[in-house]
């Protein structure tokens, strides 16, 4: 109850910032939408299923790409966006049936290499993409305290599309089956689960809002190129804010990518020369005190053994 | 009796590299029977369980299902066919509460129309197992006991019209063994056809009509208890051929 107030009020915060903060907040709190969509998205195939998947980037770029193109042929503005998310989707629901085989590390490296592969492509075919000159997306016309509103509140409405997404899920068989995925996969095929298609289920829905995402993003800075649409950077934050949330809940991931957003910010702008050190040392410190993330903190447990200890042998001793 | 068997294996084989670890298995399941399956260790016993509950695709031969050709079924529809399996190593959904395990069952495989549904179902299997109390525990916190019987209940919240119990009571101690013994009467009881494998001469003695036995992959000898039991080549694969002789010796003196 206290955290479905907590979402409502920050809800209302977020929307109400074009009118009572100047344009650097409003900027700020779009990007805290677009990641806890992003983050959001992840937890479908990282939190629920189990599969640690570093496509995001992938996902995120190609929506940027379909988005761009056709926006620039002169489409209403929405449609490229939902043209985007639909591309997304289907490419991951073809792609899951064959990565999903893989499993642990091995699937992680797989996804990973869907980025290498799409910025690739996107950097060579530069009769469609433009190269690695990049792409120039057409501005929104209307001024940027107009266009800070739109991007603001279009991200903020896939974020609820995703959270909204993500109740249903969690509530649904697939939720449930998805679960028993995560805790033991061998299991769950033999309770009647059918693995591959709940895999890919999980996987199409990890992608379909970070195709949207791209694209409103590219339409946002109004210019893309392979290596920021594509970025290694963006596919291990994404995974690093829901493990730091809260993997499998559906308040963790808002709430990691918005600390993470925030803490961010924050080095971002007073260590200028030192910054990704801080923040590398923070993630790393924040994952081992943390192993379920923040939702799942638990206050009465003692400090030395979970700061020094490791996750690994934390879980040991619970499970006996 | 209903004449067709309920589950039928015909010519069955898997080779896994050169070694054929089962090799040419045929024998079928009649509705309600209790069958027992035994062998010395690395028999193939496990493996054929795997074979037909499509967990690995056999090299040649096939599989019947109430009549239907499920050779090469995925495990998950096996599932929901009514062809249910524990495993030698349980295998629970360790952070999900003993309740939610069962309902999984119940949910993905059984008759359960929601979660709420399948809860309540779950509540009567495990009451019916005796692990009503434990409930609401996480499944990690059981005892290895509690473990075996969880499994039960997980495989009976799916409603199956074939259990396959591979080596339900391996690990007990022998009060343990009886209240598992009794459980598996009242399994029987509800009219489900029982594949129990097993290294517990005394369970396999009590409980089946019927015996298969598999020695190298090869079904070697079939029949009721008793008569399986004196079988010279069972002694043999069992025992060794030295104490197969001098038992022949001695019931040809009397």
């Amino acid at each position: 109850m206290r955290s479905s107030a907590f979402f409502i009020l920050s809800m209302l915060v977020l929307a109400a910032a074009p009118f009572i903060a100047d344009n650097y907040v409003v900027r700020l709190c779009t990007f805290l939408c677009m990641y806890a969509a992003l983050a959001l998205s992840w937890n479908f195939i990282g939190g629920y299923a189990g599969y640690p998947s570093f496509a995001t980037a992938g996902f995120f770029g190609l929506g940027a790409y379909a988005g761009a193109l056709t926006q620039n042929l002169g489409l209403w503005l929405p449609l490229p966006w939902l043209f985007a998310t639909v591309v997304v989707a289907l490419f991951a629901a073809g792609l899951g049936f064959a990565i999903l085989r893989m499993k642990g590390h091995y699937f992680a490296i797989g996804s990973i290499s869907i980025v290498e592969i799409l910025r690739l492509l996107a950097s060579s075919w530069a009769q469609l993409t433009g190269g690695g000159d990049g792409l120039n997306v057409r501005i929104l016309p209307g001024g940027p305290d107009y266009a800070g509103r739109v991007f603001l509140y279009s991200m903020m409405a896939v974020m609820i599309a995703a959270f909204i997404t993500m109740l249903c899920v969690d509530r649904s068989r697939l939720g449930f089956g998805l679960r028993c995925i995560k805790q033991n996969e061998d299991a769950a095929d033999m309770i009647g689960i059918d693995v591959t298609s709940y895999k890919t289920a999980a996987f199409t829905l990890s992608a379909m809002y970070c195709g949207t995402i791209g694209a409103i993003y590219a339409s946002w800075v109004a210019y893309i190129d392979p290596s920021d649409a594509f970025s290694i950077l963006l596919t291990l934050k994404v995974p690093v804010m829901t493990l730091l949330g809260g993997p499998g809940t559906v308040y963790g991931p808002i709430l990691g990518a918005w600390v993470f957003v925030l803490l961010e910010e924050m080095i971002w702008a007073k260590f200028l020369e030192y910054n990704r050190a801080i923040l590398g040392a923070v993630i790393v410190l924040l994952i081992f005190a943390l192993p379920g993330g923040l939702l799942r903190m638990q206050w009465r447990r003692k400090w030395p053994s979970s700061v020094f200890g490791l996750p690994g042998l934390n879980r040991l001793k619970e499970s006996r | 009796m209903n004449a067709q068997p309920i589950l039928e294996v015909k010519g069955l084989s898997r080779a896994f590299g050169g070694v054929k670890a089962v090799n040419d298995v045929s024998f079928a399941l009649h509705r309600g029977e209790i069958v027992g399956l035994i062998g010395p260790n690395g028999a193939g016993k496990t493996t054929l369980v795997n074979l037909i509950t499509g967990v690995v695709p056999p090299s040649s031969g096939s599989v019947l299902f109430d009549g239907q050709d499920v050779t090469y079924q995925r495990p998950w529809q096996a599932a929901r066919r009514g062809l249910a399996r524990t495993f030698q190593i349980v295998q629970p959904f360790p952070e999900m509460t003993v309740l939610e395990n069962v309902a999984a069952g119940a949910l993905f495989a059984g008759r359960a129309a929601n979660r709420a549904d399948a809860e309540a179902q779950a509540l009567e299997h495990l009451a019916f197992v005796g692990l009503a109390q434990d409930a609401h525990r996480p499944a990690a916190a059981l005892p290895l006991p509690g473990r075996k019987r969880l499994e039960l209940a997980k495989s009976l919240a799916m409603r199956p019209k074939v259990l396959l119990l591979d080596e339900v009571n391996a690990g007990l101690n022998s009060g343990e063994v009886d209240q598992a013994l009794d459980l598996m009467r009242r399994i029987a009881a509800q009219g489900i056809t029982i594949l129990i494998i097993e290294h517990l001469m005394k369970v396999v003695l009590t409980l089946s009509q019927r015996v298969l036995v598999l020695h190298q992959g090869r079904l070697i000898s079939s029949g009721d208890p008793a008569s399986v039991v004196q079988d010279p080549q069972v002694v043999e694969a069992y025992l060794g051929s030295k104490f197969a002789e001098r038992q022949r010796r001695m019931t040809a003196n009397g």
